[in-house]
């Protein structure tokens, strides 16, 4: 964990209050890709606020994660034009297949998941976007075989 | 209140005196007209959040919430309506949808406002089936239990935590019906920060929060002939037990306590309050001790274990001030395993030593490792007032029928400056009378220090003891402590000797108290305990002839050797939690 990148963050509000708690929360999350615990007792200290409340806080909001990202970083888009096309079940069978939920990390640290609102492919949809690369008209089965492809490229 | 200031409205078709600008609840309640709430609590602000207490008032476009709406004049409430009635039992309905239907099992039975409120409102069938959330239990504290299937989001918890403690341990997590509550990173409240104090188990309406209980170990070691089961009851325990059995707020059961206590099967019952004696001689001959070799004041009390982690995790350059003295609970236990075990010809490992306290976080400092020397526990396990009240009826006793019995030697006797350690400023007036002795020769010709007694937050006083002029100061409620820290952090000098308990009013309104402690009953238990200490011929601790005896066969002197090794231990800065 770069603890040095959060005060950096720290730094540029310096004599913040309370109100400046979000960019924060964001900031961190830009350079370190999550939210660590060290990251909220650091910001806590930093605006006289309790980590349960950062936590409450962060927790509110889909932005925020609270475990490092996977090497593949695996966004369900879960919009009205993919919700129509099935995205459910897609996302469903993306949970089964990784043995996690929205916000989690597997153990092996290969994939990460993130629910997102629309990421503006409806015409793709349901589309799943990895490390930046779009899917396009996934259904359980070829999701699977995408998974499987990375597992099998970094066996 | 001058009549000037009173407005008239009406309520019900009837007319009500109000002042203006105060909540209407405030005014319905002073008229005698019962509007249910929830999520009210007395002294914070009103937030509004259950609308339990929503009552009709003419030209309002809806229903109003009566502990947040300021009166005003030519107001026509109606607090009872079809309308407003029904919608309070609607929201019942809504808040039943997804509760466990598992009152007969809960800790609450019978003491639930939830469940009061639906019977009261004529809830008779589950009109809304919401889905169960499925959560997991939080019984990783020493002290609590959560259980968030059971919790209705009154918020209450998280109030008194942040509002009134400031330790802020949990909060509100995620949103919408996802909504919990929780500690940072959902880590159990054993690695978070709280201090185990039980204030939240006091106001929580329903079986989401309750204590740890360990009767079970309890009932196992009195039911097993090789163990010795000694019980050491607080303080604060004989003037609050009597309530729960129809008698007067502040009755003294002290007697017919321990005839219950020898009725359950405990061998030897002691009183806490005889080491709370223990303890001011300790304490005081410290303070003498740190004022006459220029030591690190002001000195802080150490008989509050809540009060003791929160200096660890949010003060820790203020640990070297605490009074290095083991609480009277941890005194006392250290003391049965040595000296009345010696006395016994025990093993101590024999003896199952029990202790009965108004307080959560007791549990958790008789688990702390510090207080385990050799492996052996000084404490083995603690009950709260709650516990031993259920434990009373379950084995058919009334203490109202009970015959008066006397506490057992060696710790049995106690004088009143150790009773009194059960009333914030007790253990300050008490510690006063031994140090003025100690630092004069002559006895504190007071009858009482009325300056450090009373149920506000933060008393302060100076007081001439020779020629010295010593500053005292007495807070309660963890929020105060924050305060005068902050103080003593910033330079403030003149103090000597500071008293913290963590639960506003001291230990007779604990965490481990009768739920739902209004502030009449908690001053009834302090008024007596004071009024025992007016009428006792024993009134300082160093007169308490059991005490002196100890000190003569087996301790020594105050902050002797063997004192400092059973009765002293230290305190460390905590890092490990958030």
């Amino acid at each position: 964990m770069n603890e040095t990148a959060i005060e950096g963050v720290l730094e540029r509000y310096g004599g913040a209050g309370r109100d400046s708690l979000i960019p924060i929360l964001q900031e961190v999350q830009e350079s370190q890709g999550f939210i660590s615990r060290e990251a909220v007792v650091k910001i806590g200290m930093h605006l006289g606020l309790p980590p349960s409340k950062i936590y409450g806080v962060a927790t509110f909001y889909n932005q925020f994660r609270f475990e490092a990202r996977g090497k593949y970083h695996v966004q369900v888009c879960r919009g009205t034009a993919c919700h129509v096309k099935g995205s459910a079940a897609l996302f469903d069978a993306i949970k089964r297949e990784l043995k996690i939920e929205d916000g989690q990390t597997t153990r092996d640290g290969l994939f990460s998941l993130e629910v997102v609102a629309c990421i503006g492919a409806c015409g793709l949809a349901p589309v799943i976007c990895v490390n930046g690369e779009f899917f396009a008209k996934m259904t359980s089965d070829s999701v699977r075989a995408l998974i499987k492809e990375y597992r099998d490229r970094e066996a | 209140m001058t009549d000037q200031s009173q407005i008239i409205i009406e309520v019900n078709g009837r007319e009500v005196e109000a002042r203006p600008g105060e909540m209407l609840l405030a005014a319905l309640q002073r008229a005698g007209i019962q509007v249910p709430t929830l999520c009210r609590m007395e002294g914070l602000l009103p937030t509004g959040a259950c609308r339990m207490c929503v009552v009709e008032i003419e030209g309002a476009r809806g229903l109003v919430p009566s502990c947040a709406f300021p009166v005003t004049s030519s107001l026509k409430v109606k607090t009872h309506s079809n309308r407003a009635v029904q919608a309070r039992k609607t929201i019942i309905e809504l808040l039943l949808a997804n509760h466990p239907d598992d009152c007969l099992y809960c800790v609450r039975n019978g003491s639930c406002e939830l469940q009061n409120l639906a019977e009261d409102l004529g809830v008779r069938e589950r009109r809304y089936a919401g889905e169960r959330t499925r959560q997991q239990l939080d019984s990783s504290s020493p002290s609590l239990v959560r259980d968030p299937e059971k919790c209705i989001l009154c918020g209450k918890c998280v109030r008194v935590c942040e509002e009134v403690q400031g330790v802020a341990a949990i909060d509100f997590v995620g949103r919408g019906s996802k909504t919990v509550i929780d500690t940072a990173f959902r880590q159990g409240l054993n690695m978070s920060t709280c201090i185990n104090c039980g204030q939240c188990v006091v106001v929580c309406p329903t079986g989401a929060l309750h204590e740890q209980s360990y009767a079970k170990e309890i009932m196992d070691a009195i039911a097993d002939p090789k163990k010795v089961v000694v019980v050491q009851h607080a303080p604060s325990i004989s003037v609050t037990l009597g309530e729960e059995f129809g008698m007067k707020a502040g009755s003294d059961v002290a007697g017919a306590l321990v005839t219950a206590l020898r009725r359950l099967g405990f061998d030897r019952v002691f009183d806490t309050s005889f080491s709370a004696d223990l303890t001011i001689m300790e304490e005081a001959s410290e303070l003498v001790h740190r004022v006459k070799t220029g030591g690190r004041l002001p000195m802080m009390t150490s008989c509050s274990p809540g009060w003791i982690k929160f200096v660890e995790q949010f003060y820790p350059d203020l640990v070297p001030n605490l009074s290095s003295c083991k609480s009277p609970q941890q005194m006392m236990g250290a003391l049965i395993k040595s000296y009345f075990a010696e006395r016994e010809g025990l093993d101590p490992r024999q003896i199952f030593s029990v202790s009965i306290m108004p307080c959560t976080a007791k549990k958790f400092e008789a688990n702390r490792p510090e207080m385990a020397p050799g492996g052996v526990s000084d404490v083995d396990a603690v009950m709260t007032t709650r516990e031993l009240v259920r434990l009373i009826r379950k084995h058919g006793l009334d203490l109202k029928d009970l015959p008066s019995d006397t506490a057992d030697t060696p710790f049995g006797e106690r004088t009143t400056a150790g009773k009194i350690f059960g009333a914030s400023g007790g253990v300050m007036e008490a510690a006063l009378r031994t140090a003025y002795k100690l630092l004069t020769g002559t006895e504190l010709e007071l009858a009482a220090i009325p300056a450090v007694r009373g149920l506000d937050g933060r008393k302060e006083l100076e007081l001439e003891i020779g020629d010295l002029k010593v500053g005292v100061a007495v807070v309660s409620g963890l929020g105060n402590a924050h305060k005068l820290m902050q103080e003593i952090q910033n330079g403030r000098s003149g103090l000597h000797f500071v008293e913290v308990m963590s639960c506003p009013g001291g230990c007779i309104a604990g965490g481990g108290q009768p739920l739902h402690h209004d502030t009449e009953a908690v001053r009834a238990r302090m008024q007596g305990l004071y009024k025992l200490d007016r009428e006792s011929n024993l009134r300082t601790s160093h007169s308490n002839e059991a005490v002196q005896r100890i000190y003569r066969e087996f301790l020594g002197e105050p902050l002797g050797e063997k004192s400092h090794a059973l009765l002293h231990t230290h305190y460390h800065k905590r890092s490990d939690v958030i």
